[in-house]
């Protein structure tokens, strides 16, 4: 559209035509004030508040449905306008019940802030105000009629922006209710996002409903720890006698990936965090075989003196290091040097849900062409091959349910299952379970609706869940860079599990690959690692393998629960030194020999990388008495080895310089607090060797791809990274399709981790009375 | 399922004339969904009021959600969610037929009837509600009985109402027959 120039309150604007005028404004810093426009859904112009007067024009417009043209006049604050505006909030007051002191929005109220701002603060009303009582419609959402002021934000959000249409408007007038759709209970997604848009206190989430007031919370901005999408979140944190407490996570600044996106998960499933179950002291397997507490200084010594003297007297081979996909970047980078230069082992894996490594090989030597999650915001044409991101990426359903209703992007999906997107799709095809292998000849021969479709079209964003691995993603990419005469217009990416199961395989947890994806065996690969092993190690399932035939010494296991994958007869580890960092006593934990209580993601900074290869920062929230980010414990373990821990963090004067990375002010992390007691014994307060930026530096140096914006990763701004390094070499890897093992989780469900939240747990139970119910009807 | 609770599914909750015309109405409108409020406009005229059954069986019809119908259906005060009786009697007390008398016509019904307003009375026959105009303003006071009009009313011509009511309450005769007729005659196209 043309620009054009028009003038609000005497200054000239200008904007494409038919831009809507109070988005013009906005854009302009002029705020017009709205209860029931939402940016990216429909119109619906219910609440008046929006009035502006437009010259030639008889009578008051509302600015979310003005578009602007060619040489128009308004103006958006007069007397006439503001008493326009008062009588409006008059009116919504007549059966607003003022418990702004008690009410959860107070002092984050749309409604209070228009009052505040209009003074709309006496009635000439007389009538009795309309009682209704408060409604509980699910664990996580509550309805508080009274306070409703009717802008019909939450039914167009569950309805066009999550495609579940759960919410209704019953009756009229000022009679009229908000509904959910079974009677008095809610049959959705539970998402939450109904709450989060309503601009006053009608909707109040189970979790936070009545528990403080905003602004006794801090607000600290981290990413979710769940799926694999990287949802950035404001947690709302509040200080307890032991630590610090999460008492609200949602999204309502929209910076991010996900502007105010958030599923259960991301906006209910923090709680495990102050679960009783938490560990909050280590433990030591005593003489009579028991778990007991003890101190960090006894149990990191009892772990570490195994540990070396394995390592001495057996060689490095017979360890084992199993790690995370969810702890930071900067700790899996850690645990694998720890692991090659301290351990010298290459028998370090994790609990692989998708195959990246197969990814960054069929991608090497073809940089630009991984695709951003942002790009998914914007695409033209998405091709979409297996999973179901409703379930599994919630993000990413609703980033591509969005382009479709916003930008008629249009979707293509493969699929073996029918899944909920179809319903945004243009053309379907159905595969037998095993039959993905075969798409790559379905879309050659162009004869179904969908491979024609996507033959037609320009530009392609291909995105494929874990039914493709190892030489079937080698052939889907081949297919898409050979696929048109401009190789520019394809972009990829591959769908994995869990928070930074990504930043697991980039940052080397393989025993063949090192961070980057670098193959072990490649001549000068890490020349600055100390006697790094030179052969390949073994996998997660040889190494449990090798355990249960009673010939690993030692296992060292950071945030994993193996046991829960493969069952393994307690006895089966006798031989087995199994040393567990974790937040709970898992099926893996149970069966060790000292286990270390960590900290949870929400409770760390570092960064993190979403399988869309999007890294973000972390920041510390939360904070628990006892426990220990994953990062510390690894550099004390290594300290009570006797090793050499500037080799493995550069810190300190003599260390390499980088800088602090952190923000100042009460969260700004672990990092901090070392730096005062630094400062307090005369050294040089820069660098903690805790500190997850010392190691950041080496990443961004030695990590192909990671040679990232830090300006702007610091800034809380999500840097897309790149897999595909120009010198990666192309190896067969040791590392077979079938150890991997996707997580299949649903939205309540978070692998180990979500069996911890009791907020998910309620979730899951009340949608599985739903949907008895349905099936019984 | 016992013999006794017979699978609902296996209840037809429309008559198969009206099942038939529904199936003609959908088809009418370039989208399904227009053809909500005309259904349940005979569908209330059927059963009497809109039942569970019957918003779901209209949903299913038209292929929305239940919630969706009761959004439409609870917006209109015509539309009922609970039985009436056989004769729902409306009574105008709008403006022109508040001004000439309509209270005292609607507290007679109340006290011939012995029911308050949105009563209805023991034996099933009658029900009574107070109601916005009915469009007979020049012949205020008015009421709606079913489709039928009465009008220039006075209080003591209540009771001859009533009984005239009564027949045909004992004939078997609602009067919903009267939209039909309506109905079919405005449908040239059908
Ligand atoms: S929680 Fe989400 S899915 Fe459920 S009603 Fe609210 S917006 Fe809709
Ligand atoms: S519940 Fe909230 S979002 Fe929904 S209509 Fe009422 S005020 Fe608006
Ligand atoms: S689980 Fe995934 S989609 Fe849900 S809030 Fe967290 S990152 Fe976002
Ligand atoms: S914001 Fe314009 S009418 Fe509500
Ligand atoms: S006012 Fe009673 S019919 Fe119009």
């Amino acid at each position: 559209m043309p620009d054009v120039t028009f003038t609000v309150d005497g200054k000239k604007l200008t904007a494409p035509a038919g831009t809507l005028l109070i988005d013009a404004c906005r854009k302009a810093g002029i705020e017009i004030p709205a209860f029931c426009y939402y940016p990216g859904l429909s119109l619906q112009a219910a609440c008046r508040m929006c009035v502006v007067r437009q010259e030639k024009v008889p009578k008051l417009q509302t600015a979310c449905t003005t578009t602007v043209a060619e040489g128009q006049v308004f103006v958006t604050e007069s007397p006439e306008i503001a008493q326009a505006r008062k009588a409006t909030i008059e009116l919504l007051l007549g059966n607003h019940p003022l418990d702004c002191p008690v009410c959860d929005a107070g002092g984050e109220c749309e409604l209070q802030d228009m009052n505040f701002k209009y003074g709309a603060g006496e009635s000439l009303y007389a009538e009795a105000k309309h009682h209704r009582d408060e409604q509980q419609w699910s664990p996580a959402v509550f309805y508080d009629r009274p306070r409703c002021i009717l802008c019909y934000r939450c039914t167009r959000m569950c309805g066009e922006g999550m495609d579940v249409w759960a919410l209704g408007v019953n009756n009229r007038g000022a009679d009229s209710v908000i509904v959910p759709n079974d009677g008095q209970q809610l049959d959705c997604e539970q998402c939450g996002m109904c709450i989060d848009v309503c601009p006053v206190g009608a909707l109040t989430s189970g979790s936070y409903r009545y528990k403080t007031r905003p602004w006794e919370m801090n607000h600290v901005s981290t990413v979710c720890t769940h799926c694999a999408d990287g949802c950035k979140v404001t947690l709302g944190v509040r200080s307890t006698t032991d630590g610090a407490e999460i008492i609200r996570a949602d999204n309502r600044d929209k910076s991010g990936i996900n502007g105010d996106f958030l599923c259960a998960k991301g906006r209910f499933g923090f709680d495990f965090v102050e679960s009783a179950d938490r560990l909050t002291k280590p433990l030591v397997r005593n003489s009579a075989g028991k778990l007991e507490p003890a101190t960090w200084e006894h149990a990191l010594s009892v772990a570490a003196k195994k540990l070396k003297e394995i390592r001495d007297s057996r060689g490095g081979a017979a360890i084992g290091v199993i790690g995370s996909n969810r702890t930071t970047n900067e700790e899996n980078y850690l645990l694998q040097k720890f692991s090659r230069t301290v351990l010298a082992t290459n028998n370090i894996d994790h609990e692989r849900t998708t195959d990246y490594a197969s990814f960054a090989r069929a991608l090497a030597g073809h940089p630009g062409k991984t695709a951003s999650l942002r790009d998914i915001a914007s695409a033209c044409a998405i091709l979409l091959v297996g999973t179901n991101p409703t379930d599994e990426h919630p993000l990413l359903a609703w980033l591509l349910r969005t382009d479709v209703r916003l930008n008629r992007a249009r979707l293509y999906i493969a699929n073996h299952a029918p899944i909920k997107l179809e319903r945004q799709a243009r053309a379907m095809q159905g595969l037998p379970p095993n039959g993905y292998k075969d798409l790559t000849t379905i879309l050659d021969r162009g004869e179904t609706d969908l491979a024609k479709a996507v033959k037609a079209e320009e530009s392609l964003i291909v995105i494929f869940g874990s039914e493709i691995r190892g030489t079937a993603i080698h052939n889907l990419v081949t297919w898409g860079l050979n696929r048109g005469p401009n190789p520019d217009s394809v972009r990829f990416a591959c769908l994995g599990d869990h928070s930074n199961s990504r930043g697991a395989a980039d940052m080397g947890l393989f025993p063949d690959l090192l961070p980057g994806y670098v193959p072990i065996t490649e001549p000068g690969a890490f020349v600055e690692y100390a006697d790094l092993p030179p052969a390949a190690g073994k996998t997660l399932s040889q190494m449990l393998d090798v355990a249960t035939a009673g010939e690993l010494g030692a296992l060292l296991v950071v945030g994993a629960n193996p046991v829960s994958r493969a069952p393994l007869n307690p006895a089966a580890l006798k031989n087995t030194f199994l040393i567990v960092q974790d937040l709970f006593l898992t099926e893996t934990a149970t069966l060790a020999e000292v286990v270390l209580p960590a900290a949870s993601l929400y409770e760390k900074s570092g960064t993190v990388t979403n399988t869309f290869g999007d890294v973000q920062i972390v920041r510390k929230a939360a904070d628990r008495a006892g426990v220990k980010p994953d990062f510390e414990i690894l550099v004390r373990l290594a300290e009570a080895m006797g090793g050499p821990i500037k080799g493995l963090v550069p810190f300190g004067r003599a260390g390499t310089t980088a800088d602090l990375g952190q923000s100042r002010g009460a969260q700004s992390g672990e990092a901090d607090r070392h730096a005062v007691w630094l400062e307090a014994n005369g050294l040089e307060p820069r660098l903690s060797p805790f500190d997850p930026f010392a190691l950041f530096d080496e990443i961004e140096r030695l990590v192909p791809g990671y040679a990232i914006d830090r300006i702007n990763l610091i800034a809380g701004n999500d840097v897309h990274s790149e897999p595909a390094s120009p010198g990666l070499v192309p190896v067969t890897a040791l590392a077979g399709e079938d150890f991997i093992v996707p997580a299949h989780d649903t939205l309540f469900t978070s692998g180990t981790l979500g069996r911890y939240s009791a907020a998910l747990k309620q979730l899951e139970e009340h949608q599985a009375k739903e949907l008895a119910k349905s099936a019984a009807d | 399922m016992s013999p006794n609770h017979p699978n609902p599914e296996s209840i037809p909750v429309f008559s198969p004339q009206l099942a038939a015309r529904f199936d003609a109405l959908v088809q009418k409108y370039p989208v399904k969904r227009s053809a909500l409020i005309p259904m349940l406009l005979y569908a209330q005229d059927e059963v009497g009021y809109l039942s569970d059954a019957v918003v779901a069986e209209v949903a299913r019809r038209i292929g929305i959600t239940e919630l969706e119908v009761r959004n439409v259906a609870t917006y209109y005060s015509m539309l009922r969610f609970r039985p009436a009786g056989q004769f729902n009697i409306q009574v105008c007390t709008n403006i022109s037929c508040l001004l000439r008398g309509a209270y005292e016509v609607y507290e007679r019904f109340q006290e011939e009837l012995g029911v308050g307003p949105h009563g209805v009375t023991p034996d099933g026959v009658f029900s009574l509600e107070e109601v916005e105009c009915v469009g007979a303003c020049c012949w205020a006071p008015a009421v709606q009985v079913n489709y039928d009009f009465h009008d220039e009313l006075k209080p003591d011509l209540v009771p001859g109402i009533l009984s005239g009511y009564r027949g045909k309450a004992k004939a078997g005769n609602n009067g919903a027959s009267s939209l039909e007729k309506k109905a079919n005659s405005k449908e040239p196209h059908a």
